[in-house]
């Protein structure tokens, strides 16, 4: 299980995207720490728009705030909806794939009509509509919606996985040893999907920090005073010609880990393919 | 009463989904009966296509059959029910042929091989990992090797761990489904040895599947040739070797390469190509590439049966004078 | 009776775990002749197929092919060659027919514009004349009803009638060589004979050399004129064919019809040799064969150079030095066979 890990680890893309991941984890896990209160004003009126400088490093924003804190506490929201909703996403996929995979038939029709018409829907305007609905969502249901709604192709991905396994002749073998169909399954086809199920997962990461950013911008997702990068982006809109960095820096954040997850995914994705055995 | 009692065994596999039924079945086995004693060995032998492994496969009801009866130790395996079925399981085991997908790579070898001592809890604790450790030995490899991966083994010794692992539930018949056909010359014939071997020490019985007839001969005392889902010829081994009846089994003798240049035989080329197994010609299935000087009409309408000729059966009407090799294409 | 190619002490190298480099062939010399065929045999591991992709300069990277090679063919160095005038031998002048003729062939061109592609690669000639002269190669491999296989596709024909095509691209483009990778393995017995009888005849009609490279000991009895056994990267042995199977002398070869099941003759146990093929990495010094072998002695620690040991007749073990070496034919050309 850890091989692909390693593998990818090798790859000087997995590295680069490995340690840039983990740098920012670890900020924002203990950024707020040692960063003052996000949330805190301390001269609300004299500190407003400062630029980036050795108190601020990166400026604050139009309320006085420091902005690094910002971006700090702001990493820690975003990444928790990320990991904890791409884990919902991977998990729903990987039982649905594995179901529909193993049992066949009429069980795999009626799932793979079910992914058809969900992946019909736009993600983006189902999740604007029920939040838009849903006014002030709390984080949690933000995050099971997000998760909800990005199962479908890890689904699909599964049970393909799935289909081809269960010609292989590791599980014929368990079939004729008298394996029931959970070891089966748990023992057999699950362990073996685990590669493309980490791919998955990690770009999906990636996927759900711009998800949520975007929802956030719109006023739609985490809830002010709540910091994230979408809000401090949306924040910065109208300050922007005077104080750019309110909007840079979350903007870059965003970017920066997006792309080392990417990275990190792709040289994941490399290290699980071409495996041979 | 034989070990196992195969009649009239049939297999088709249905294309289409849910809502277009199949329009031509792939008709994989059509109608086989056999039987295999105690202890000895019965190779099904044919080239691909012919349904062998569908046979291997349906007995041990990996797949269901479409119809037919198989009786294994007195009991009809077809009409068990899950959990009988299930305990059934232990007598009849199978040995695959890729030795790199036969074992699942995220498992070790150890665990492997104690799956069936686990799902019929023949063990526990302590013993299983002796078991185990015993088990690899009888196949000639170090029971050190239960720590490690399926990747750090070559094919051959995978083939021993799937024999292990098969042994494991201490069962009286094994399928082996081209067990030494992706193997190395030298490797095949260690298999080959371990095979004879244990079959010996364990009273094993085994269908042995095979597209090699030299490898047939080397292990199995009785043998049955296969074609398009039938039996068209089978008897002794020797005897089928030595005169075969049905002109098929002429040709695939024919054709297994001699490694001795002295004494190149006379090859019979065989016209055409197989035909598609959902397409099977009418009458006898061999007579659109049938080089027998008296075929004719009769072939192509009237099915022919197994029937005795000689030291063996054979399906064809005219196995009385099924010409040999040397006749139908004399070596130049 | 040309020499159409020299090969002479070819290494191909790849970079081994940790530093340093493995030699998977390791000083290979042999040479083809017109109209002749030369089987290479060894089983898995020996580096016979990486041999064949040398020969094209085909060795996947990170492999290559070390200093002190030579490929000459004809008057060309291959080795030598760049770019444009590489590619122009490869299908030109040497012909390859790979193993798999399910992975070998494009799917989405037919058949007939896959041999056109050959024959206009090579020569400069008007579409409707490639496609004249893919139906003749066609019908020179023996498919049947030619003209409307051309417009299939692939994965319309059977395994047997593909490689039949891939056999057919191979001289498109008149080579004076084909290298044939194990093209029967993948195949049914009855078809295999088919595809070696096909072979046969465009070299004979091609005058074209052939090397053959597999495992089969049966195939290279009917069909090569020479053989060349391979072990870790080393020939060896070689001799002409019937001299081979008479008497064959290195240890590893005896081993190898030693556990070869026969179709006629005694059935014994089959005496198969012990151990394993060790891979590169791990190759003993001195005498490769020697932790397997049934007859190594002292001498074996240094690494013998290939010596005669009979007509036109080389092996690379030190038994060749002593005499009276009957190194008793395992059972084979003995004419009275019951």
């Amino acid at each position: 299980m850890l091989d692909p890990l390693v593998r990818a680890w090798r790859d000087p893309r997995g590295r680069v995207g490995a340690l840039v991941l983990a740098a920012i984890a670890a900020a924002a896990a203990l950024g707020p720490l040692v960063l003052p209160d996000p949330l805190a004003q301390p001269c609300v009126l004299t500190c407003r728009n400062l630029p980036p400088s050795l108190a601020h490093p990166f400026g604050t924003d139009d309320l006085s705030r420091d902005i690094l804190a910002r971006v700090a506490s702001g990493g820690r929201i975003s990444l928790a909806v990320a990991i904890l909703a791409v884990s919902l996403s991977v998990t729903l996929g990987a039982a649905v794939g594995l179901v529909a995979g193993y049992w066949g038939g009429a069980v795999d029709a009626a799932l793979m009509r079910l992914v058809d018409a969900a992946l019909a829907i736009p993600r983006l305007f189902l999740l604007l509509l029920v939040l838009a609905v849903w006014e002030q969502a709390p984080v949690v249901a933000l995050i099971v919606l997000i998760g909800a709604t990005g199962w479908f192709g890890t689904g699909r991905l599964v049970r393909g996985e799935v289909l081809r396994l269960r010609e292989e002749s590791y599980v014929r073998a368990a079939e004729a040893l008298g394996g029931n169909r959970r070891r089966i399954i748990f023992r057999h086809l699950l362990p073996n999907t685990a590669g493309p199920l980490l791919v998955a997962a990690t770009l999906g990461v990636g996927d759900v920090i711009l998800l949520e950013a975007g929802l956030s911008f719109l006023g739609l997702g985490v809830q002010p005073p709540t910091p994230s990068w979408g809000g401090m982006i949306l924040d910065a809109k109208s300050v922007l010609g005077a104080a750019p960095w309110a909007g840079i820096f979350p903007g870059l954040a965003i970017v920066v880990t997006v792309l080392s997850a990417n990275l990190f995914g792709d040289a994941l994705r490399d290290a699980v393919d071409p495996r041979g055995a | 009463m034989s070990l196992l009692h195969v009649r009239d065994l049939v297999k088709h596999y249905h294309s289409g989904s849910l809502f277009r039924a199949g329009a031509h079945p792939v008709r994989a086995v059509e109608g086989v009966s056999f039987d295999v004693e105690t202890g000895e060995t019965l190779a099904l032998v044919g080239e691909s296509g012919c349904g062998k492994s569908s046979v291997g496969r349906t007995i041990l009801r990996l797949q269901e059959p479409t119809a037919g009866t198989a009786v294994f130790e007195g009991t009809d395996l077809f009409a068990l029910d899950r959990i009988a079925l299930r305990r059934m399981r232990r007598r009849m085991q199978i040995i695959f042929q890729d030795p790199y997908s036969s074992l699942n790579p995220r498992m070790t070898v150890g665990a492997a091989i104690a799956e069936g001592i686990e799902i019929h809890r023949l063990a526990r604790g302590k013993e299983v990992g002796r078991r185990v450790g015993a088990l690899l030995e009888e196949v000639g490899l170090d029971p050190g090797y239960a720590t490690r991966y399926p990747h750090e083994f070559s094919g051959g010794q995978r083939q021993r761990i799937g024999i292990a692992r098969a042994l494991a539930v201490q069962p009286s018949f094994v399928v082996c489904d081209e067990p030494v056909s992706a193997l190395d010359v030298s490797v095949q014939a260690q298999v080959l040895n371990l095979l004879a071997d244990l079959q010996r020490e364990r009273g094993l019985s085994y269908l042995f599947i095979a597209h090699d007839l030299a490898v047939v001969r080397q292990i199995a005392r009785r043998v049955a040739v296969m074609y398009l889902g039938k039996i068209v010829e089978k008897g002794p081994t020797e005897e089928l070797l030595r005169q075969p009846r049905h002109p098929y089994t002429v040709a695939l003798l024919s054709a297994v390469p001699e490694p001795d240049p002295t004494r190149q035989r006379s090859r019979i080329v065989l016209t055409g190509d197989l035909p598609s197994p959902s397409n099977p010609p009418p009458g006898c299935p061999f007579h659109p590439r049938c080089f027998h000087p008296r075929r004719d009409e009769r072939c192509r309408i009237e099915v022919p049966l197994l029937r005795q000729v000689g030291a063996t059966r054979a399906a064809c009407h005219y196995a009385e004078t099924t010409p040999s090799a040397e006749a139908a294409a004399p070596s130049g | 009776m040309s020499r159409v190619l020299d090969v002479d002490n070819l290494r191909v190298s790849f970079p081994a775990a940790g530093n340093g480099r493995v030699y998977p062939v390791d000083g290979v010399s042999f040479t083809l002749e017109r109209g002749r065929t030369l089987a290479l045999v060894g089983e898995s591991g020996c580096g016979k197929s990486l041999t064949s992709l040398a020969l094209l300069r085909l060795v996947p990277t990170p492999g290559r092919i070390e200093e002190g090679s030579r490929i000459r063919l004809g008057d060309t160095d291959v080795l030598g060659l760049k770019g444009e005038s590489l590619r122009r031998i490869r299908g030109r002048r040497i012909g390859m027919v790979f193993q798999d003729p399910m992975t070998s062939l494009n799917p989405v061109f037919t058949v007939g514009d896959q041999i056109a592609e050959g024959v206009l690669a090579h020569f400069d000639v008007s579409r409707a004349e490639a496609r004249r002269r893919a139906l003749t190669l066609l019908q020179e491999v023996g498919i049947p009803d030619p003209v409307a296989r051309l417009d299939a596709y692939p994965h319309q024909l059977s395994g047997g009638m593909r490689q039949r095509v891939m056999i057919a691209i191979a001289p498109s483009a008149e080579p004076e060589i084909l290298v044939a990778d194990e093209p029967t393995t993948a195949l049914d017995v009855t078809v295999q004979a088919q595809i070696l009888e096909v072979l046969d005849r465009l070299r004979d009609s091609h005058g074209m050399a052939v090397l053959l490279i597999t495992h089969d000991l049966g195939i290279v009895a009917g069909r090569a004129d020479r053989v060349a056994v391979m072990y870790a990267g080393q020939i060896v042995e070689e001799a002409p064919t019937d001299e081979l199977f008479a008497r064959p002398s290195h240890p590893y070869t005896q081993g190898l019809f030693a556990s070869v099941p026969r179709i006629t003759g005694p059935i014994e146990r089959l005496s198969p040799i012990r151990g394993s093929v060790p891979p590169p990495g791990a190759w003993p010094g001195g005498c490769r064969f020697r932790p397997r072998c049934p007859k190594a002695f002292d001498k074996s620690e240094t690494m013998p150079p290939l010596l005669v040991v009979g007509p036109d007749h080389r092996m690379r073990c030190w038994l060749a030095e002593q005499e009276g070496e009957g190194p008793g034919p395992v059972g084979f050309a003995q004419g009275d066979h019951p």
